[in-house]
């Protein structure tokens, strides 16, 4: 079991911000010292560009920049050259979408998503609709987000030749059937395909066992670096994918007749000079998550959200979209408060939350609201935050969030 | 007048002039009508998602209306600014306009000129609330611009 009060010693931040309570992981999260320290060392023992350089310096950054592979190997259960390097979940989930457009998918195939995605995996598909007529449908989810298995052996027919959709969903934290769903698409020769944004960070992913084509997940969200993410890719699909970046460092030559020829996969989807610091940060980020043990990692945020949960269901005067999910932020609104309003009155009095549509907007057609507020959680989080959350947002009426303007 | 100016002084008063207007916003629907031009503001950091129309003639403003998706701030604001600019002259609203945007940036302004919309002069201290401050009103001074563009 985690013992949080150990854990939170290894982010500086509750040191230096010991009144802030951070409820905003969805979006981003906190950094522990040692990947401070791994990204500061990159800039302090002296910078140098990897897989370029014939002196030790850049075979030194070199060593450690691709042995952040073998730690998402381990993370992901999976091979190293299965792991390529992104700048986060949005440059990831473009890769596969984009990627696929050219050896895989033809017009009028069908890609099945569902209404509860982030944009990242949601305006790809459109524009490819617009540019390629590549069409894209929706599994019906239940009104806290879930896909239920019947319906999504509806939702299937001949034509569909892909499903992608979201681990773990960033606004209702609705945790989906990956491995039936891949079982389905796989029976109908569809590939599957995962936004792992909201899902990798928190709790054991095996690819092999819920047998992924793709996932796509940033780092930024893991205790990683800023700009930095990842896509696994079963390797021999990794290698027909089409990469969306072509440059230095991608290809093996290229000739003034046009002729083109990339390097192997993973290499040839990183394109120009990698954030090499932050993903041998990552890497570092990655190693620290593996030492406190994925499955600690996801019973302790299970306990504390179901403690978060009961702790909501207490107050009269929120509305509660999500208290059956087990997983991911809580989402709600303060009755008759916009949710605006009650992000700015939770912040007056030191607490961070996101308020919007967490570019999530066609949401609303399932949960009939336009925004909401998420409490989203990680490891690090605490009881006693909670309890402090919950006496600040029983108290918020219409009338105290405008007071924090007087 | 100096017992009303008075009354714009206290906090509660404006406090309940805030959610007043943002519980029964005035001028929420939009007309139909030749005159009408209207302006739809909707931004990526924020939820507010607005339409301001206007009917401007002859240098006079006649109508502002607004309907939409927004927060106290930028609801209330907006609903102020219609009752706020109706019936002035292009050159009047403009003088207005002014004065509310150095109030909502924390610079010296008349408030006199301003009258309920001085509600909103503590609005800068919540530095990401600015914009939902202005947002109907930005939309109304680019359609003053614009009017003044067509007279010319």
């Amino acid at each position: 079991m985690l013992d949080v009060n150990k854990v939170r010693k290894d982010f500086p931040f509750f040191t230096s911000s010991p009144d802030l309570i951070y409820f905003d992981n969805g979006a981003t999260t906190q950094k522990p010292q040692c990947v401070i320290d791994t990204v500061s060392e990159f800039y302090t023992l002296g910078a140098a560009n990897v897989h370029r350089g014939d002196y030790p310096l850049s075979l030194h950054w070199d060593a450690l920049y691709d042995k952040t592979r073998e730690s998402f190997a381990k993370l992901l259960n999976c091979q190293a050259n299965e792991i390529v390097y992104t700048a986060g979940s949005t440059h990831s989930m473009n890769q596969i979408a984009y990627g696929l457009q050219k050896n895989f998918l033809k017009p009028g195939d069908v890609v099945l998503i569902t209404e509860n995605e982030h944009a990242s995996n949601v305006m790809p598909w459109f524009r490819m609709r617009q540019e390629s007529g590549i069409q894209y449908e929706y599994i019906p989810v239940d009104k806290q987000g879930n896909i239920h298995m019947e319906d999504a052996k509806k939702a299937m027919h001949p034509g569909v030749k892909a499903i992608a959709v979201a681990g773990v969903t960033n606004v209702l934290g609705a945790k989906q059937p990956l491995k039936e769903l891949a079982a389905l698409a796989h029976e109908n020769g569809a590939l599957m395909i995962v936004d792992g944004a909201q899902s990798v960070p928190h709790g054991p992913t095996d690819v092999q066992d819920l047998d992924i084509d793709f996932l796509g997940f940033s780092g930024h969200k893991m205790g990683g670096p800023g700009g930095t993410g990842i896509i696994y890719g079963k390797y021999d699909l990794l290698q027909k994918m089409e990469p969306v970046f072509l440059g230095g460092g991608m290809n093996a030559r290229f000739e003034a007749c046009g002729d083109m020829l990339y390097q192997e996969a993973p290499e040839k989807f990183e394109a120009g000079t990698p954030n090499i610091e932050g993903m041998i940060g990552l890497g570092r980020a990655a190693e620290y998550l593996l030492s406190l043990g994925m499955e600690n990692i996801e019973e302790y945020e299970k306990d504390l959200r179901a403690y978060f949960a009961a702790r909501m269901k207490e107050l009269d005067n929120v509305e509660f979209y999500n208290p059956d999910n087990a997983y991911g932020p809580i989402a709600f609104n303060v009755k008759e408060v916009f949710a605006q309003d009650t992000g700015s009155y939770l912040a007056a009095n030191n607490i961070c939350v996101r308020s919007g549509n967490h570019c999530a907007k066609i949401l609303h057609e399932v949960i009939g609201t336009d925004s909401t507020v998420r409490a989203s959680l990680y490891f690090y989080n605490t009881k006693e935050e909670v309890d402090r959350f919950i006496e600040v947002t029983k108290e918020i009426t219409l009338e105290k969030a405008v007071g924090i303007f007087f | 007048m100096s017992e009303y100016k008075n009354l714009l002084d206290d906090p509660e008063v404006l406090r309940e002039l805030i959610m007043d207007h943002y519980k029964y916003p005035h001028n929420h629907v939009l007309k139909e009508g030749a005159g009408y031009k209207k302006i739809h503001m909707a931004s990526a950091s924020c939820i507010d998602d607005i339409t301001v129309q206007a009917d401007i003639e002859n240098g006079i403003i006649k109508d502002i209306n607004f309907a939409g998706i927004g927060c106290t701030i930028s609801t209330a604001s907006t609903s102020m600014m219609t009752d706020l600019l109706v019936g002035k002259t292009v050159a009047e609203a403009k003088d207005i306009v002014d004065n509310y945007f150095r109030m909502v940036n924390a610079e010296p302004y008349d408030a006199g000129k301003l009258d309920e919309a001085v509600a909103m002069k503590n609005v800068w201290r919540q530095a990401n609330r600015i914009n939902c401050a202005t947002i109907g009103w930005r939309a109304m001074r680019q359609m003053i611009e614009e009017s003044e563009g067509s007279h010319e």
